[in-house]
């Protein structure tokens, strides 16, 4: 198993990699909470990034309503923990089956009626608004009013129910980072994973060549959906409170989407680059206003929506790609260069 | 409930939809011809919307009077942002052109926020509480006029498209690119017009609104999620189908506020979005494009 997934990348990448997650394993021992609040932030994206980036990058399907498959896996795991005392793990199937049905349901819709592009990314972004006005009047989990999970105090930590630390977070968190990622690169290197490319670059030309583009678009949704409600999971119980115009607002989808689109979309490292970038860009920006001692609400998301302009308009591709350029990577196989 | 109160609230809803309408024709003139969807159609609308708070309170003129002034500045603003900014992202995939106008969105939004504060604030003018009654019917005198001064701009902006030469050059450009530059039109001047009028109609509609609905910041989102949802319930690229889909959202946003509670009449518009989708994607006045 591990030889076939280090087969054919590079040694160099290899060793990288193992000193990157040696250095975040270390990480809790040196950091304070600030840094390891912002470390989980930047696992948390690179996740849920990792998770989009299998519908956008690898399929070709643009989703702009991500935030309802997170939102559907932190109320279905935070109700069952908290009406009936089922541990999130436990709960987390049911969570993961709930997403992975209203992401098939979605693509069902939009695949068989030929619903694509900017339709497709409209008709994902109504679902989400959609479950974001029926949370709101769903009375068994307080609609509106928020849902709240019963805060521990951080003497013990409680991997089963999820309750505890900073630090368990961050190792929750930076496992299914990793797992994601392993995942990925094994579905991109996978028939599947060549299906999805070939879709991507061209729908019709993959037809014609005998893919059943229906069925291999569904599955991108499905894996896509179940995977972010993984992410949801966590967001329920880390923070601890839901609240319906929060989780499915459509800023959280966009949040999530910016990651991997800086970072460089249908790579495997962009995702986490562009959750480095981003969520670095946005701490230091805040940072940075508090010291000059500037802080009217909305000046740190302006800076934001300024950083993300230039990006935009300077790297076309992301920051990975020209980046594995730089570093002679071009020719690494784990790379799908649009 | 006596039958009049259905039928008052779809006319004030009819009403309200015509200047939703009229926000949303600004989106599909911009993706008709331009191809671009604009993120940031909703941010514009609260643009015009604060412009119009901010001389009522310190000149009190009356927004349906600024109507004209305050669409120049949203149409200069959508020249100069379709020139510079958009232009070099026409032939970049959509989503490159997502990010860039969800980044300017993100500028506008809280740009607003730090200049106007988070709370919400309105228009009261002297006509804000008169009502015409027709029979049984008591109609808002300011929906009236906001209605009747959505259908004029609305009007005058298909008068262009049908008449004018610079109209029918645009025309031309979202029907053949290629042929509009190989007779030798100005394509990018163009764009950048049409952007530009886009915006216009966006600014006039925004001018109308803050007469029935207060300003917030957050509004803007909101606005750009409607105007997309009437543009393809209406057809995208199609004119008369996004004053149509706006008067179709109106209607039923407000008899759903009236027959359920007020916060869930969305998720009626959203359901339409899913119908139209589901059985006519093209929108109901739309042609299929493949």
């Amino acid at each position: 198993m591990m030889g076939r997934l280090t087969q054919g990348v590079p040694r160099r990448i290899l060793i990288a990699l193992a000193v990157l997650l040696a250095v975040l394993l270390l990480a809790p021992w040196v950091a304070n909470d600030y840094v390891l609040t912002v470390l989980i932030l930047i696992l948390y994206f690179a996740y849920t990034g990792q998770a989009w980036n299998i519908m956008m990058g690898f399929a070709g399907q643009l989703s702009l309503g991500h935030a309802l498959y997170v939102g559907l896996g932190a109320y279905t795991t935070a109700a069952l923990y908290v009406h009936f005392g089922v541990s999130p793990w436990l709960g987390l199937p049911v969570a993961i089956v709930i997403a992975a049905m209203a992401g098939a349901f979605i693509g069902y819709l939009a695949f068989r009626f030929g619903v694509t592009g900017v339709y497709f990314a409209i008709l994902t972004i109504a679902f989400c608004e959609f479950a974001r006005i029926g949370f709101d009047h769903f009375r068994w989990v307080s609609g509106s009013s928020g849902f709240f999970l019963p805060v521990a105090n951080y003497t013990r930590n409680d991997l089963w129910n999820l309750r505890g630390s900073p630090a368990m977070f961050y190792y929750v968190m930076l496992a299914l980072t990793v797992v994601a990622f392993l995942i990925c690169h094994w579905l991109l290197r996978s028939r599947i994973g060549y299906f999805w490319q070939a879709i991507r670059e061209d729908e019709m030309a993959a037809k014609t060549l005998g893919i059943d583009t229906f069925r291999y678009k569904m599955i991108a949704v499905v894996i896509s959906a179940s995977m972010t409600s993984v992410a949801g999971m966590f967001f329920a119980f880390y923070y601890n409170n839901l609240f319906p115009e929060q989780v499915f607002h459509i800023s959280r989808s966009i949040e999530l989407i910016l990651g991997p689109i800086i970072g460089g979309i249908g790579t495997l490292f962009g995702p986490i680059i562009g959750a480095i970038v981003l969520t670095g860009l946005a701490e230091s920006i805040f940072e940075l206003l508090s010291a000059l001692g500037w802080t009217p609400p909305g000046a740190r998301q302006v800076f934001y929506g300024v950083c993300l302009l230039i990006v935009v308009m300077l790297l076309p591709d992301g920051i990975w790609p020209p980046l594995a350029r730089k570093l002679g990577l071009d020719k690494s196989r784990d790379k799908t260069e649009r | 409930m006596p039958a009049e109160i259905y039928l008052n609230v779809a006319i004030s809803g009819l009403l309200t939809g015509l200047v939703y309408g009229l926000m949303a024709l600004g989106l599909s003139v911009i993706f008709g011809v331009v191809r671009v969807v604009n993120f940031a159609h909703g941010e514009m609308m609260t643009i015009a919307m604060y412009l119009a708070v901010a001389l009522f309170a310190s000149f009190k003129l009356d927004p349906l009077l600024m109507l004209l002034p305050i669409a120049g500045v949203l149409f200069l603003l959508g020249y100069a942002m379709q020139n510079w900014l958009i232009t070099p992202f026409i032939n970049r995939p959509e989503h490159a052109q997502f990010m860039l106008l969800i980044a300017v969105a993100i500028i506008m939004v809280n740009g607003l926020l730090i200049v106007f504060g988070p709370d919400a604030q309105n228009v009261q003018t002297s006509y804000s509480f008169d009502s015409f009654a027709i029979g049984p019917l008591i109609i808002d005198a300011t929906k009236v006029y906001a209605g009747l001064a959505a259908i004029v701009v609305a009007a005058a902006l298909f008068a262009f498209f049908k008449f004018s030469l610079t109209g029918k050059a645009i025309r031309a450009c979202a029907d053949n690119y290629t042929g509009a530059l190989v007779v030798g039109l100005d394509v990018r001047r163009l764009y950048a017009l049409t952007f530009g009028l886009g915006a216009a109609c966006v600014g006039a509609a925004g001018a109308i609104l803050v007469l029935i609905i207060d300003v917030t910041p957050p509004l803007g989102p909101a606005f750009t999620l409607l105007a997309f949802i009437i543009v393809i319930v209406g057809g995208l690229g199609s004119m008369p189908g996004a004053l149509l889909g706006g008067v179709l959202i109106g209607v039923t946003e407000a008899l759903a506020g009236l027959l359920f509670t007020p916060s869930a009449k969305s998720m009626f518009a959203f359901a339409i979005l899913v119908l139209v989708l589901l059985f006519r994607p093209e929108g109901i006045m739309g042609k299929r494009a493949s």
